[in-house]
């Protein structure tokens, strides 16, 4: 059980990531309409994922996003 | 989990296969960069032919007419190829070289595809975007240019696959995303390459691929030709490329081919004895009218003499792959929201890749790190550096 929520923990978000890229270069090939629509947001994502994560900001503020979005959900 | 044994080939795996083709895919991201946005810096510096407005039944010009317009204009050389423009088939462009064998000389004629009028002689082979053309398909070295950056595509695909491997033990202490700022500054480009490396991962994968399968298109080609037309030219054994006076019609040739493929829009035409045709017709690749039918063609040779169909071969697989990868290469297939998600991936990339370069040189460099650890030892003189010991405390944890 332990081996597994480790697993998901390291691999879970690349997965979700490559998933919705591999989609997002399909759907655009078969569909001008939906398709390219969808190819915005699935490739849109892993683009505004990394912009969040590598942009430069304050440690401190950054914990302290963590710290309430935890506490929000606890809350729930 | 790897043992050290195993940790130490990947790593060293993922070294010298990015090694190696960094500089090289350096260039390659910088040169397709611009390469993305070809159709609107050839609008912005007014390169780009465009046809004038006349009502939408204006009827078109014949094809012979056509040619020979374009023909006058470069009476010594010979026609190879005439295609429609990308977006709009009221323009013709045609292509002239000295002789049918492939060659970087060459001119381009745009003709109105209704009056029959020089539109405009754009040259495709100088200027900037040429210069970025060149450097990214072939380093102007022609085929073997074209195969040595593809045996460097090939290299990318091995690093971005051991770089995978290693996310793991890398990132086993860390969430997802953590970039350790507080630490020392090769620890947060460790942390943003590994980011960035996981998040493109398919992309860069795909992009890669498919730009590798394209250094192949001209061997693919004449395999096509071995492979395929060779059985349909039999009849035609021993005898020359058709002259030009004893060429039939060409706008005939052209309706025949569109009966032939019905539902589908000419692509480009090939002459006789050109790469893409065979010493005896006209090949006229067709393509289909859907969004994904419209990226492959349909090939319908017609004699070049009598101005009928021989035969319509149907494309064979490894044309197919080649021509499904030309797209998901360029990112030109979902608009202009795709080509700027395009753009920031391949600016991500070269992240990754000045990011692995700077891991490399600074590898000695070991002061702001931890002290070594033994799984770090495993790993020594790896570009990545000093991994987190199995089982130490996760060392962000503390100051989160």
């Amino acid at each position: 059980m332990k081996q597994q929520s480790s697993f998901w923990a390291l691999w879970g978000w690349p997965i979700v990531i490559g998933v919705l890229t591999t989609t997002g270069l399909l759907t655009a090939l078969v569909s001008d309409t939906w398709g390219d629509w969808w190819s915005w947001v699935a490739l849109g994502i892993p683009v505004a994922v990394m912009g969040w994560y590598s942009w430069p900001r304050a440690t401190a503020a950054a914990s302290t996003a963590d710290a309430s979005g935890a506490s929000s959900s606890a809350l729930r | 989990m790897l043992s050290p044994t195993a940790l130490r080939r990947w790593s060293w795996t993922h070294k010298w296969s990015s090694l190696v083709c960094t500089v090289f895919m350096l260039l390659l991201c910088l040169t397709g960069l611009p390469l993305i946005f070809h159709h609107e810096i050839g609008h912005l510096l007014g390169t780009e032919v465009e046809a004038p407005a006349m009502p939408a039944n204006t009827p078109r010009a014949s094809l012979d007419k056509v040619l020979t317009t374009a023909h006058a204009l470069h009476p010594e050389r010979v026609v190879q190829f005439a295609s429609h423009a990308e977006d709009d088939d009221n323009i013709w462009f045609v292509t002239l070289t000295p002789t049918p064998a492939p060659t970087d000389d060459f001119r381009s004629v745009a003709v109105d595809a209704r009056t029959a009028e020089v539109l405009a002689q754009p040259r495709f082979d100088e200027g900037f975007m040429y210069v970025m053309f060149k450097l990214h398909v072939d380093l102007f070295a022609g085929l073997p240019g074209k195969l040595f950056l593809g045996f460097m595509g090939l290299l990318l695909l091995v690093a971005i696959v051991t770089g995978v491997v290693l996310y793991a033990p890398f990132m086993r202490k860390l969430a997802f995303g953590d970039v350790r700022r507080d630490r020392s500054a090769r620890v947060k480009w460790l942390d943003l390459h590994n980011l960035l490396g996981i998040v493109t991962l398919v992309w860069a994968f795909v992009v890669g691929g498919t730009g590798m399968i394209n250094t192949w298109a001209d061997l693919l080609i004449k395999y096509w030709q071995h492979d395929q037309l060779s059985a349909l030219l039999k009849p035609y054994e021993g005898q020359p490329i058709v002259p030009a006076a004893e060429r039939g019609p060409l706008q005939q040739a052209l309706e025949a081919a569109q009966a032939q493929a019905p539902g589908t829009k000419l692509s480009f035409i090939a002459f006789p004895g050109t790469a893409f045709s065979s010493p005896h017709h006209n090949t006229f690749f067709m393509r289909g009218n859907e969004p994904l039918t419209s990226k492959l063609l349909k090939p319908v040779l017609v004699d070049a003499r009598t101005a009928q169909v021989t035969a319509a071969p149907a494309l064979p697989w490894y044309l197919t792959a080649l021509l499904v990868s030309q797209p998901l290469h360029f990112g030109d297939y979902g608009g202009m929201p795709m080509k700027i998600l395009w753009a920031l991936l391949d600016i991500a990339t070269i992240v990754v890749l000045g990011s692995g370069l700077y891991l490399w040189l600074r590898k000695g460099v070991q002061t702001a790190s931890p002290a070594p650890q033994p799984a770090g030892s495993a790993t020594n003189g790896f570009a990545g550096g000093t991994l987190p010991a199995p089982g130490a405390a996760r060392s962000t944890e503390g100051a989160a």
